[in-house]
């Protein structure tokens, strides 16, 4: 098993660092593309707060998904928010001592487990049920979806049916901040739960899953509507003026 | 009727959202630019050796340029919500309308070509080649978007498929693959100064005619200045407002307004358009060079306000991009807005209580109005977000007794573009313009059926010229479309003027 514990480290490891170079590297290209014109989408906040909160209520409620498709809010809205319950509820796993706040988050996340796998499951249905979203629907959307729902569905077999050994996991990670490896259960579901969560880390920055930055860096949003008060100039444009 | 030699799309009480029909609009393409016109904007006059390779250059040139593209690009989830919004995927159902269809086109060049995903495993992510086959559905649905920004309210991240027309026309235009309505009308502002092509002179003899007509209406003499050194204010406006209907009827009453107002004002034969169609091909250099011709006009005139007429995408550069394109603008008068709406200036001035406006003679029409796309979702009127909603409603509601909306799903920032919109405005795309109106012209017939309306005020050049077209092909009137200002020129009690009313109280009396 140890050799089993020594493969799953360094894939943690490699996953742990291609989640973070890669979204930082897109991050920083995002950041500093230039944005030459102002393209807010109108009705648009006139001050910098105002872009906060609008972005905040996308964030939160996805407010502009809601006006599109109430179909797709409602599934795709418990997935992220189960999703993000069932982060939080994860926590447990990394952090010693366990904060309060995640002490008392606990139960919430596997109401969010199981939000989240409902969820999936209707975003998936969409995919085949909805001619115009089988139309623009690749394998690739497939395969993410069927990941994510894998993955939830192994958390919630691990916690309503076969049990796994959760010190010896948590013994596992707090073991990679200082560089050791302790034996990690041999389960075939936690293996394989574990195997799925390194492989979203890693497609993360290469994939649709780039939406998420994406949103905090879209014109069309984070835009203040001043054109008139501020000039609004980029780099390679002010080298226009120049010639 | 008109006739068409394609099926118009039936009206329904209800809107439906159509079926996905793959590739029955694949035949609609614009005709090509020619040489010459291509030349004047800085393009190669046809398709260049060795397209592929300077065409993903082109695309890579971009993607460091506009945070934009290299954004939308990555972000989109595949979630539908965009798909049933677009008005030509509503009107054509050929699914690479739906506004996603449309960017993918380009998203699946991106993803062969610039990410990693798609240069290890294509099929998986759907990545394709730059083939030939591509090139000609780009040409063809890239041209069947009218950049109306419908799709960016809906979408969970703002994705706007503008954006991507503009560059994949940008793109294009750079390996000599060009559209001809709008690279000869851009060459034409350079040469002539407006999108018509119409000459100073000519442009001279029509104002006089206009200044000719309002005294004989009015007895008033209203005048129609052209380039007035010292005028006050300088006006930009579509040239289709010198000659076109209604248009036409929208600059007179502007006229009448600046009189009333009592300030004096010019066009200029330099700037003689407000439209500025580097826009919809994507070239910010081209529409730079375009917007530069209003800042040389007004140091040239000495002006000290620049006031817009009725036009939707040129609103939209002159609000969110002149300061950029042109500015700064710190020689003119910093206590208004630079520049400003004619609606905002009608407006303001209907607010002093400075127009003696008579609702009464509008009494022959039953109003609705169409927010123009480009006002709605790209451009403000007014101190507050909204006011491009606001402030024309405020106008109407001031010169008219009968005005209804239309359905709220297809007005403010959910208004449907006319169909015309982002350089599709021409002859060769009348299939496209006829089935892309359908959603408005649909919400239209609704609130004809139920409340009796009879007329729908614009201020867009363009949303007027197209309902123009393509409203007898609904089985309705060309003339159903106003300006509004020609609803504030109908209203307007000049001082000074003669009135019916009068004359007959007058007779009255005795």
């Amino acid at each position: 098993m140890s050799f089993l514990s020594d493969v799953y480290a360094g894939l943690f490891y490699f996953a742990a660092f291609v989640l973070v170079a890669g979204l930082t590297n897109k991050v920083i290209q995002y950041a500093r593309t230039p944005a030459p014109l102002k393209i807010p989408t109108t009705p648009a906040p006139t001050t910098k707060t105002g872009v906060a909160l609008r972005l905040t209520r996308e964030v939160v409620f996805f407010e502009s998904l809601f006006r599109g498709s109430k179909w797709t809010w409602i599934f795709g809205w418990m997935f992220h928010f189960g999703l993000f319950l069932v982060t939080l509820r994860h926590l447990r796993y990394f952090l010693e001592p366990v904060p309060m706040p995640i002490q008392l988050i606990q139960p919430f996340g596997i109401y969010g487990g199981i939000a989240m796998v409902i969820g999936l499951a209707g975003l998936w249905g969409r995919r085949f049920l909805v001619d115009r979203v089988r139309y623009i629907t690749a394998l690739s959307d497939h395969l993410i979806l069927a990941l994510l729902i894998t993955i939830g569905l192994s958390g919630l077999m691990m916690r309503f049916v076969v049990h796994t050994d959760i010190m010896r996991v948590k013994q596992f990670f707090q073991g990679l901040y200082v560089g050791q490896v302790y034996t990690l259960p041999a389960d075939p579901l936690l293996l394989l739960h574990l195997l799925l969560v390194a492989v979203l880390m890693i497609i993360f920055p290469y994939s649709k899953l780039l939406h998420a930055p994406g949103l905090f860096f879209s014109p069309s949003r984070n835009q203040v509507d001043n054109p008139r008060e501020q000039r609004h100039l980029a780099p390679w444009a002010r080298r226009l003026e120049q010639d | 009727m008109a006739k068409a030699d394609f099926e118009v799309p039936e009206l329904q009480q209800y809107p439906e959202i159509p079926a996905v029909e793959p590739g029955v609009m694949a035949h609609s393409s614009p005709f090509k630019s020619k040489p010459q016109f291509q030349a004047d904007l800085g393009f190669p006059g046809e398709l260049v050796d060795d397209w592929q390779k300077k065409a993903l250059d082109k695309m890579g040139d971009l993607l460091s340029r506009y945070r934009s593209l290299r954004v939308y690009l990555d972000s989109c989830v595949k979630c539908g919500s965009c798909t049933d919004k677009c008005h030509y995927y509503l009107g054509t159902h050929d699914p690479k309308n739906m506004p996603v269809g449309r960017q993918d086109l380009m998203r699946k060049v991106y993803r062969r070509h610039f990410t990693l995903a798609g240069r290890l495993f294509p099929k998986l992510v759907g990545a394709e080649d730059l083939t030939e086959e591509v090139l000609g559905d780009w040409y063809s649905y890239y041209h069947q978007c009218s950049q109306c920004r419908r799709c960016s309210v809906f979408c969970p991240y703002g994705i706007d498929t503008a954006e991507i027309s503009m560059a994949a026309r940008e793109i294009m235009d750079h390996i000599g693959v060009g559209q001809k309505y709008c690279n000869e009308i851009i060459g034409k502002v350079y040469k002539i100064g407006n999108n018509l092509g119409l000459p100073g002179p000519a442009l001279a003899d029509t104002l006089e005619g206009l200044e000719e007509d309002v005294f004989d209406d009015t007895g008033v003499e209203v005048k129609y200045p052209l380039d007035q050194e010292g005028a006050e204010i300088l006006l930009v406006t579509p040239s289709a407002d010198f000659f076109a209907e209604p248009h036409v009827d929208g600059l007179i009453g502007y006229g009448k307004v600046f009189h009333e107002a009592g300030v004096s004002w010019t066009l200029s034969s330099h700037a003689s358009e407000a439209a500025n169609f580097g826009m919809f091909i994507g070239s910010y250099e081209n529409m730079r060079r375009v917007a530069l011709r209003i800042r040389e006009a007004a140091i040239k005139l000495g002006v000290k306000r620049i006031v817009f007429g009725e036009c939707g995408h040129a609103w939209r550069v002159a609000y969110s991009f002149l300061n950029t394109l042109a500015g700064p603008w710190d020689f003119l008068d910093q206590r208004y807005p630079i520049p400003q709406h004619i609606c905002e200036f009608t407006y303001g001035l209907i607010q002093e209580g400075k127009l003696n406006l008579d609702k009464s003679r509008n009494d022959d029409m039953v109003l609705t109005y169409h927010d123009s796309c480009n006002v709605a979702r790209a451009s403000r009127m007014g101190d507050r977000p909204g006011g491009q909603f606001d402030i024309p409603r405020a106008i109407i509601r001031a010169t008219c007794n009968h005005f209804y909306d239309m359905d709220e799903e297809t007005i403010r920032d959910r208004t449907f573009c006319c169909g015309g919109g982002g350089g599709l405005l021409t002859d060769d795309l009348m299939e496209v313009r006829v089935k892309g109106a359908q959603p408005r012209v649909e919400a239209l017939n609704n609130v004809i059926q139920e409340k009796g309306v009879t007329h729908m005020a614009a201020i867009c050049a363009i949303c007027k010229s197209q309902f123009t077209k393509v409203l007898p092909y609904y089985g309705m009137d060309l003339d159903q479309i106003v300006s509004v200002h020609q609803l504030v020129s109908n209203a307007l009690v000049l001082t000074g003027e003669e009135t019916e009313d009068e004359d007959e109280a007058a007779d009255e009396a005795a």
